[in-house]
C-alpha cells in the first residue's frame, strides 16, 4: 500500500481505506466541483506509525487504565492528553518521514496546506458526531506538516472520541485514521451553507464572514446570515451580525485574528447575488450526493471553492443526557477564555466577596422567626445562583490551563505531559495562604505552653485574649475549616474544630518549607517562550498568564462559593436550633428548612476480606509525583477529618477545598474523583505530596489504619503489608 | 557383547541447544518469576529481556511489591520461560526453560544499560520502567533446564 494516494486513485468504496472525507472530496473533484487539490495518507500509514516502537501497545495500556464509561470528563481529557503526547514524541519508522517529506514537497512545494482528519468511522450511519477529530489550516513547512499529521492521527483518541468510544467502535487493535493534506485556499470571505434548513425544509441558510472559514466553523466570529427560499431562489432575509470586528488570516505558523479594516467592516462579505451563488453551490452538492448537504466554502479571487460537504445530519450533537459531553464541549478558544477571565476577575469574584460579607453582617440572632425563615430562603436563592455561575463560568475557565497544556506539549514535547503544571504553581492560592496562617498560629502554640493548655480545654478567650483575637480574625477571613464536610450542623460551632486542628498541628515539629519536586519553573518558562518565534512571544506570554489565573481560580472558586454556602448553612443551623428549642413561628421555619439538604448517608466501609476478596494494588491517575507510605485515614464524615494525624495518608471521595488544611499534614493523598488537574491534584502538586486520583471506590475499599504505599509516579496504591 | 555400554552420542551439539534456548528467550516476552520468603514460595508473571550471551535476564517491578520484599530477604530465584499456548499439543510440542540464579537491583549506568535492553523488547513499558519507583533487576543465571518433547530435560551451564 502506498504512503499517499492521489484523488484519482480513490473510489467510492474506499472509505475503509481513506475515510469518509477523502472519499467525498474525490467524488466532488470527479463531479467537477471546484475543490482544493489534495493527497490522502491512507489508514495504513497510521498503522505503520503505531506498529513501530510499541506505540499501539502504549495506547492500549493507556486505555486500559479505566473503563471510559466510568471516566469523568477531566479523566477523558487526561487520557487523550497522554495519548497525544505519545504521538508527538513517537519517531517515524525508518524511511517513513523521508518518504512523506518528498511526496508532500513534490505535490505542494513549500506552500501552506490544510491537514485534516478523515476518520474511517466519522459520519458513518449511526455514529455521526462532528468535531471529534483534529483539523489544521495554514500549515507551512515539512516539519510543521508532519507534526500536524501526528496530531490528526492522535485525535483518533481525542477526549470527545473517547466519550463516544463505544458508539464509534473504537478499538486500539483495529481502529485507524486517514489524513487529507490539502492545498490551502486563503479566501477573502468564507462560510458555511445548509442546502436545506433542517428546521424549515423550504429554506437554505448561508453564513459568511471576512477571512478564513475556520472562524465561522468554530463560532469565533459572528457571521452575516441569509435565509434563501429554495423554490423561488430568492433571499427572504439578510441578518447582519451585531458587529463585524475581526477576521482570521493566515500567519507564520498558523492563523491569527486581525481587526477588520474599516472599509470591510461596513459591508457584508457577500453581495445578494453571491449569497444566492453559495446557495446554488450547496444545492448542486445536495443533488450530487442525493441528500441535503452542509457545506464549507471560501471565495478566492471572485471564485467560490467548495472546501467540504457532508450530510446535514452530521453536525448534530452527541448522545443526549451525558453531561460529560457538555463539559468537554466547553473547550474554549484563547479569545473566548480571555473574555471569560475578565468577567470572573472583574465582576464575579468581587461580587462573591461582597455578597459573603453582606450576609455575614446580618445578625441572625436578632431576627424574628418569620424573618429568619425569609432569610434562609433568600440565602438559598443566592447560593443557587452562585452554583449556576460556578457551572456556567468558573468550570469552563478551567479549560484555560488545559489549552496552555496542549500548546506547551506541542511546542516542547516534554517526556511528562504534565510538566506544564510546574509553570502554573505558586500562584498565591487562597487555600495555601490559609494554610500559612494556620502554620503561624500553630507556631505560636508551640512557643507558648499556656496556649496548648487552653486549646486542650477548648477555650482560650479568658487565658489568652490576644490569641483569641487572632483566632477570630482567622475565622472571619477564611471561615470554619471543617464547615463543608458532611455534618453541616457542625458549621455553627465554628471555633471548636479550629482549636482541635491547631492543637494537632502544634504537637508535631514545624514542617518547614516542603519543596515540590520537579524541574525549575524559571527555566521551563524561558524554554516555553523561546520556542515561539519573536512575533508570537507576546501571545505566548498572555496564554501563560491566562493559564495561571485558571489554575488559581480552580482552587479559589470553591472557596468563594463555599463562603456563600457557609452563610446559608449558618442560617439553617440557627433555624434548626430554634425548632429544637420550641420556636414561636414553627410553621415558617419548618417550611424554610424543608428544602435544606440533609447530609446523605456516608458510604460504608468494605468488611475485612469481603466475599473473600481484598484489594492489594489499586490503580488511578498519577496526579502528584512522589512516593510515600503511611497508615490510611479514610474520610467519611466530619469527625474523621478531626482525627487526622500527621503522616497519615488522606483517603477521600473528593478533596473538598475545606479539607485542604490537613493536606500539609498528610504523607500522601488518594482520591476517588479522577483527574490530573482537579482541586486535590493541584494542592498536592503545590505541596509536593504524592497523589493518586481516580481510584474507583477508594473510600469503600480502603479502611482507616490500612498501611498504604502511594506511588504518585505510576498511579498505584498498594494496600497492606504484603504478607505471604 | 562388550562390557560397559558406551554413552550414546549426543543427538545434537551444544551449539544447537544454545541456539534453541536463545530463540526461546528471544521469542517469549513473559516469564514466571519464583521467589520465596521463609520457605513460602511465591510466583508471579514478569515481562523480561535476556542479555546477548543468555547469562542475564532483566525485569522491572514497582518497589512496593511482594517480590521486591522477598528478593530483599533472599535474592535466589528461578524464572520459567515457556512457549506453550494452552493447547493440548503443547504437551509434546512446547519447550520450556527454567533459569536458576540470583537477582540484584541495578543502579546508575548498569540500570540505564539494562533498561535500554529491556525497552528494546518492551517499548510500551517505557513510562512504567523509567519511573523512579520502578526497580530494575538483573538475574545472573547459573544454569538453565531446557524441557522438550514432554520429558526430555537438558541442563545448560553458563560460564561463571
Amino acid at each position: 500500500m502506498s504512503l499517499v494516494l492521489e484523488p484519482q486513485a480513490i473510489g467510492p468504496g474506499d472509505r475503509p481505506v481513506v475515510g469518509g472525507k477523502a472519499v467525498r472530496l474525490a467524488q466532488m473533484l470527479r463531479a467537477g466541483f471546484r475543490v482544493p487539490g489534495f493527497l490522502c495518507l491512507p489508514a495504513d500509514a497510521y498503522r505503520r506509525f503505531v506498529a513501530a516502537g510499541g506505540l499501539a501497545e502504549r495506547i492500549r495500556l493507556e486505555l486500559s487504565r479505566k473503563d471510559a464509561a466510568a471516566m469523568r470528563w477531566e479523566e477523558l481529557w487526561d487520557c487523550a492528553t497522554r495519548i497525544r503526547s505519545l504521538f508527538l514524541r513517537h519517531p517515524f519508522p525508518p524511511g517513513m518521514d523521508g518518504a512523506l517529506r518528498e511526496l508532500l514537497a513534490r505535490r505542494f512545494g513549500d506552500g501552506p496546506v490544510a491537514v485534516r482528519s478523515s476518520a474511517l468511522e466519522e459520519d458513518a450511519p449511526g455514529a455521526s458526531f462532528a468535531g471529534l477529530h483534529a483539523s489544521f489550516v495554514a500549515v507551512s513547512g515539512a516539519e510543521a506538516v508532519l507534526e500536524r499529521i501526528r496530531l490528526v492521527w492522535a485525535s483518533l483518541w481525542s477526549d470527545a472520541a473517547l466519550l463516544y468510544r463505544r458508539e464509534l467502535g473504537l478499538d486500539p487493535g483495529q481502529s485507524a485514521m486517514a489524513v487529507v493534506v490539502q492545498e490551502m485556499v486563503a479566501g477573502e470571505a468564507s462560510g458555511i451553507c445548509f442546502s436545506q434548513d433542517p428546521g424549515v425544509p423550504s429554506q437554505a441558510v448561508v453564513e459568511a464572514a471576512w477571512g478564513l472559514n475556520q472562524a465561522v466553523v468554530d463560532g469565533e466570529v459572528e457571521p452575516d446570515r441569509w435565509i434563501v427560499d429554495r423554490e423561488h431562489r430568492r433571499i427572504l432575509e439578510h441578518r447582519p451580525p451585531a458587529r463585524r470586528g475581526r477576521r482570521l488570516i493566515p500567519a507564520p505558523g498558523g492563523v491569527r485574528f486581525e481587526a477588520l479594516p474599516a472599509a470591510l467592516a461596513g459591508r457584508p462579505p457577500l453581495s445578494p447575488e453571491e449569497a444566492l451563488a453559495v446557495a446554488d453551490l450547496a444545492r448542486r452538492a445536495e443533488e450530487h450526493f442525493g441528500e441535503p448537504q452542509d457545506i464549507e466554502w471560501t471565495r478566492s479571487g471572485g471564485v467560490f471553492v467548495l472546501l467540504q460537504s457532508r450530510p446535514t445530519t452530521a453536525r448534530r450533537g452527541g448522545a443526549g443526557g451525558d453531561s460529560r459531553a457538555w463539559y468537554l464541549g466547553l473547550r474554549r478558544s484563547f479569545e473566548n477564555l480571555k473574555r471569560l477571565r475578565a468577567g470572573i476577575e472583574g465582576q464575579r469574584i468581587p461580587e462573591a466577596e461582597r455578597t459573603a460579607a453582606e450576609l455575614a453582617a446580618v445578625d441572625l440572632a436578632h431576627l424574628a422567626d418569620a424573618e429568619l425563615a425569609l432569610e434562609i430562603e433568600r440565602r438559598r436563592a443566592i447560593h443557587r445562583r452562585w452554583q449556576e455561575i460556578y457551572t456556567a463560568e468558573f468550570i469552563p475557565f478551567a479549560h484555560g490551563m488545559r489549552l496552555f497544556g496542549e500548546v506547551y506539549n506541542e511546542r516542547l514535547k516534554p517526556e511528562d505531559p504534565y510538566e506544564f503544571t510546574a509553570l502554573l504553581r505558586r500562584g498565591g492560592l487562597l487555600s495555601l495562604e490559609r494554610n500559612r496562617v494556620l502554620e503561624h498560629l500553630a507556631a505560636l502554640v508551640r512557643e507558648r505552653p499556656e496556649l496548648a493548655a487552653c486549646l486542650a480545654a477548648g477555650d482560650c478567650a479568658a487565658a489568652a485574649p490576644d490569641f483569641q483575637k487572632e483566632l477570630e480574625s482567622f475565622l472571619l477571613r477564611f471561615g470554619d475549616v471543617t464547615c463543608e464536610l458532611g455534618g453541616r450542623a457542625l458549621c455553627a460551632g465554628a471555633l471548636r474544630p479550629l482549636l482541635h486542628l491547631l492543637h494537632e498541628m502544634a504537637r508535631r515539629p514545624s514542617p518547614g518549607p516542603r519543596d515540590a519536586p520537579g524541574p525549575d519553573a524559571g527555566r521551563l518558562e524561558q524554554a516555553y517562550l523561546a520556542s515561539f518565534p519573536e512575533e508570537r512571544r507576546q501571545e505566548a506570554a498572555e496564554l501563560l498568564d491566562l493559564a495561571r489565573a485558571s489554575w488559581r481560580l480552580r482552587d479559589d472558586d470553591n472557596l468563594h462559593v463555599g463562603r456563600i454556602e457557609a452563610r446559608l448553612r449558618e442560617a439553617e443551623a440557627e433555624g434548626r436550633r430554634r425548632l429544637a428549642a420550641g420556636a414561636a413561628d414553627e410553621a415558617a421555619l419548618r417550611g424554610a428548612l424543608a428544602a435544606a439538604e440533609e447530609p446523605g448517608p456516608s458510604p460504608a466501609a468494605a468488611g475485612d476480606g469481603e466475599g473473600g476478596l481484598r484489594p492489594r494494588q489499586l490503580r488511578g491517575q498519577p496526579a502528584g509525583p512522589g512516593f510515600a507510605r503511611g497508615p490510611a485515614r479514610v474520610i467519611r464524615a466530619a469527625g474523621d477529618l478531626e482525627r487526622f494525624r500527621a503522616g497519615e495518608v488522606l483517603v477521600c471521595d473528593a478533596i473538598d477545598p475545606r479539607m485542604t488544611h490537613v493536606v500539609p499534614l498528610a504523607a500522601a493523598i488518594v482520591e476517588r474523583r479522577g483527574g490530573m488537574l482537579i482541586h486535590g491534584a493541584i494542592i498536592a502538586r503545590e505541596y509536593g505530596i504524592p497523589c493518586v486520583t481516580g481510584v474507583p471506590e477508594a473510600v469503600r475499599l480502603i479502611r482507616t489504619g490500612d498501611l498504604l504505599a502511594v506511588d504518585g509516579y505510576l498511579g498505584i496504591v498498594t494496600v497492606g503489608e504484603g504478607e505471604l | 557383547m562388550s562390557g560397559s555400554p558406551t554413552p550414546p552420542p549426543p543427538a545434537e551439539g551444544a551449539e544447537e541447544v544454545r541456539g534453541l534456548l536463545a530463540r526461546l528467550l528471544a521469542a517469549e516476552r513473559f516469564a514466571v518469576l519464583a521467589t520465596q520468603r521463609e520457605g513460602q514460595p511465591y510466583a508471579n508473571l514478569v515481562a523480561f529481556a535476556a542479555s546477548e550471551d543468555l547469562s542475564t535476564l532483566f525485569f522491572v517491578t514497582p518497589r512496593a511489591t511482594r517480590k521486591v520484599e522477598n528478593l530483599r530477604r533472599d535474592p535466589r530465584v528461578a524464572l520459567l520461560v515457556a512457549d506453550s499456548r494452552n493447547r493440548a499439543a503443547d504437551l509434546a510440542a512446547a519447550a520450556a526453560a527454567t533459569g536458576i540464579g540470583e537477582a540484584r537491583e541495578l543502579e546508575g549506568a548498569a540500570r540505564a544499560e539494562a533498561l535500554a535492553r529491556f525497552l528494546a523488547r518492551h517499548p510500551a513499558l517505557e513510562e512504567f520502567a523509567r519511573a523512579p519507583t520502578c526497580a530494575a533487576f538483573a538475574v545472573r543465571i547459573r544454569r538453565y533446564l531446557l524441557v522438550r518433547r514432554f520429558q526430555e530435560v537438558t541442563e545448560v551451564f553458563l560460564d561463571p
